[in-house]
């Protein structure tokens, strides 16, 4: 059970950041509602890197620096790195992509002096 | 090795990155002038347009390219191919990429006096290049990961390009609406990739297609996909995006976007085809004898949502009075007639008296593809040449435009006919692929998508008649024939409009066939990479 308890996170998060985009009406609560379904996924392929390997946990894949009786007995006990890597350029990418919505929400406020959709919305009908 | 073979050998990669650096350069380069900005954008386009030629023809003859990246060696742990990224290129692959250099040419084209006047045109150029070169990736890749990393850079640069008019507030709010939901989709997707990692530990789509083994985790990461795919590509229920993003943005970013729309829709047939394709024979539920097959379930859940999908997108075009917007959700429904031909053939996998009729449709939904883009987008150009002339968008002010405008309105008359699926244009020969092997799976399918072609031409004959016809209106007495390049770039689509039209035969059997064959059939695929006996 307690090793299921970062799923448990992964869904709760997305679920949140889900309630957030589609039920909030203020602009900067939906960006920040998409972010938490990011930090979501991106908890979800960290947990899935992690690799349960005896009391000492797993180790980091560097082969230069692990621990030599790792490297030689047990070369299983090595972490894929992949889900790391894909984390990190999925940060980059999170970040690149919350910024230039942040930019937009500002310049919506410049328009339309609300940060409220559903006002934005009729105003933009009119 | 001379520098032919070279060049070959390494043209998946260089189609990727001659636009990508030609990205980066164009800010550089503009700071001597705009004439030399533009040359050197459009020799960059050739440039890339040759190697696309180069790869073509290199996969036609040779069969299904795999380029790795790191080249060949093995590595230190001895395992070869799987892990690395590469890049897969296959008949359907080349078909979508010769698509994109055709409109990325088109749009510089035409952008070029379009944007004339824009200030900001070093960054625009910057931005479609990284555009066109994204959606070259999402179209080469082989791989999950590395298919995530260019649809993400072609959100960002689509929602930098619709918010193109800064100054207008519709145009930001468009942008707004396109990034929440394809940031979403695009999360959707990474969250189905972390499943199938999680379970294969494999991002390859050919390794992953080998092991798929349809847990449960892997229904949930297909319903993923699909959502998060048919999102971007603008099936009905999250279509909202794309008439405010298609109708606010500069025509000629529309005509990129409609390829990367295209390329989304490319990506779902390559998941369920290709990565699922040899679960879609297994049997989910039974009803008395007759099994339920995933197929079947698939095949009708898409039908259902492409029927909703033409007929919501032809109904909300009729209504509109904005033209931009009425030619986006005539966009929409388009969609939905590939997405009617991609369900019939899945309904029709398996039963071996549909065999032929589903394999057609198959062909006619890819043919559609490519007659969607010109026809839709030589719409889209057109409406961007009446703005250029009027600075109007509003049918209620527009009228008389004939008299002025000879060429515009005869290039508005193929695109209307052509979208409406009339003969001789090309959107006749697909529709009619479409038509024929739908009715035979079900004729109320095939009713429906005739009685919504005619609906459509209802609405652009309403245009013709309210835009073009009638009597002069004194405010465009003066109003010019747009400039050259404009009538230049929508000439070549009325052209190759007419060509494909009057010539079907040498498109499909070319293009089409390989691309459909290489669909349906992934073993193909799956081998190329993990060898034979796979």
């Amino acid at each position: 059970m307690i090793y299921n308890l970062p799923f448990i996170a992964v869904v709760a998060m997305i679920l949140i950041g889900l309630y957030a985009v589609l039920f909030k009406r203020n602009l900067v609560k939906m960006v920040i509602g998409i972010s938490i379904i990011e930090s979501g996924v991106n908890l979800f392929l960290i947990t899935l890197g992690y690799r349960w390997w005896g009391e000492n946990g797993g180790v980091a894949p560097i082969f230069t620096s692990a621990p030599s009786e790792a490297v030689k007995n047990a070369p299983e006990s090595m972490v894929l790195p992949v889900p790391q890597a894909l984390t990190l350029t999925s940060i980059v990418i999170g970040v690149a992509v919350l910024a230039l919505m942040l930019s937009l929400v500002m310049h919506l406020y410049k328009h339309y002096g609300t940060l409220d959709i559903i006002k934005i919305r009729r105003m933009n009908e009119e | 090795m001379n520098w032919f073979e070279l060049l070959t050998l390494h043209s998946p990669a260089l189609i990727v990155a001659v636009p990508l650096l030609a990205a980066f350069l164009t800010p550089l380069i503009s700071k001597i002038n705009d004439i030399v900005r533009n040359l050197f954008v459009l020799i960059m386009l050739s440039i890339t347009g040759l190697l696309v030629a180069i790869l073509g023809y290199d996969v036609f003859t040779n069969g299904i390219r795999v380029y790795v990246f790191g080249g060949g060696a093995p590595l230190p742990s001895g395992m070869t191919l799987p892990v690395r990224i590469m890049f897969e290129v296959d008949a359907m692959s080349i078909f979508m990429i010769i698509i994109t250099i055709v409109l990325a040419f088109i749009s510089i084209i035409y952008s070029l006096s379009y944007l004339k006047n824009q200030d900001g045109l070093d960054k625009y150029y910057t931005i479609v290049l990284l555009l066109i070169a994204s959606v070259f990736g999402m179209e080469l890749t082989g791989d999950l990961f590395n298919f995530f990393v260019f649809l993400e850079i072609s959100c960002i640069t689509s929602c930098a390009l619709i918010a193109f008019y800064i100054h207008k507030k519709e145009s930001i709010l468009a942008a707004f609406n396109y990034i929440v939901i394809s940031s979403i989709g695009a999360l959707f997707i990474l969250f189905a990739i972390a499943l199938l990692y999680g379970q294969y530990n494999a991002l390859n789509m050919a390794t992953l297609a080998s092991s798929i083994e349809f847990t449960f985790f892997d229904k949930i990461a297909l319903v993923l996909l699909i959502t998060g795919l048919a999102m971007k590509a603008g099936l009905v229920p999250m279509h909202m995006w794309l008439p405010d993003a298609y109708g606010r943005a500069p025509a000629s970013v529309t005509i990129i976007l409609i390829g990367a729309t295209m390329a989304s829709f490319y990506a779902l047939l390559r998941v369920s085809f290709t990565i699922y394709g040899n679960s879609l024979a297994v049997e989910l539920n039974k009803v008395g004898n007759s099994s339920i097959k995933l197929n079947m379930i698939l095949g009708t859940f898409v039908l259902v949502l492409a029927i909703i999908t033409i007929i919501v997108g032809v109904l909300m075009a009729l209504k509109q009075s904005n033209l931009k917007k009425m030619i986006a959700f005539a966009a929409i429904a388009e969609i939905g007639y590939m997405f009617l031909a991609v369900g019939s053939w899945l309904v029709a996998l398996n039963d071996p008296n549909l065999a032929v009729a589903g394999f057609n449709a198959l062909k006619g939904g890819i043919f559609h593809i490519i007659n969607d883009v010109l026809d839709i987008g030589l719409l889209f150009l057109v409406a961007g040449a009446i703005y250029y002339a009027t600075k109007e968008t509003s049918l209620n002010m527009m009228g008389g435009l004939a008299r002025n405008m000879k060429y515009t309105t005869v290039f508005f008359i193929i695109g209307l006919l052509a979208v409406s699926g009339m003969p001789p244009m090309n959107g006749f020969a697909s529709k009619l692929l479409i038509y024929e092997s739908t009715y035979l799976i079900n004729p109320i399918l095939a009713i429906v998508a005739v009685l919504c072609s005619i609906l459509l031409l209802a609405v652009f004959v309403k245009v013709l008649h309210s835009a073009f016809l009638g009597p002069e209106i004194p405010d465009f007495k003066d109003v010019k024939e747009v400039p050259k390049s404009m009538l230049a770039a929508m000439g070549v689509i009325a052209c190759v409009i007419i060509i494909f039209g009057l010539f079907p035969d040498m498109i499909v059997n070319n293009l089409v066939q390989p691309a459909a064959e290489a669909l349906a059939n992934n073993s193909n695929y799956i081998t190329s990479v993990l060898g034979g006996g796979a």
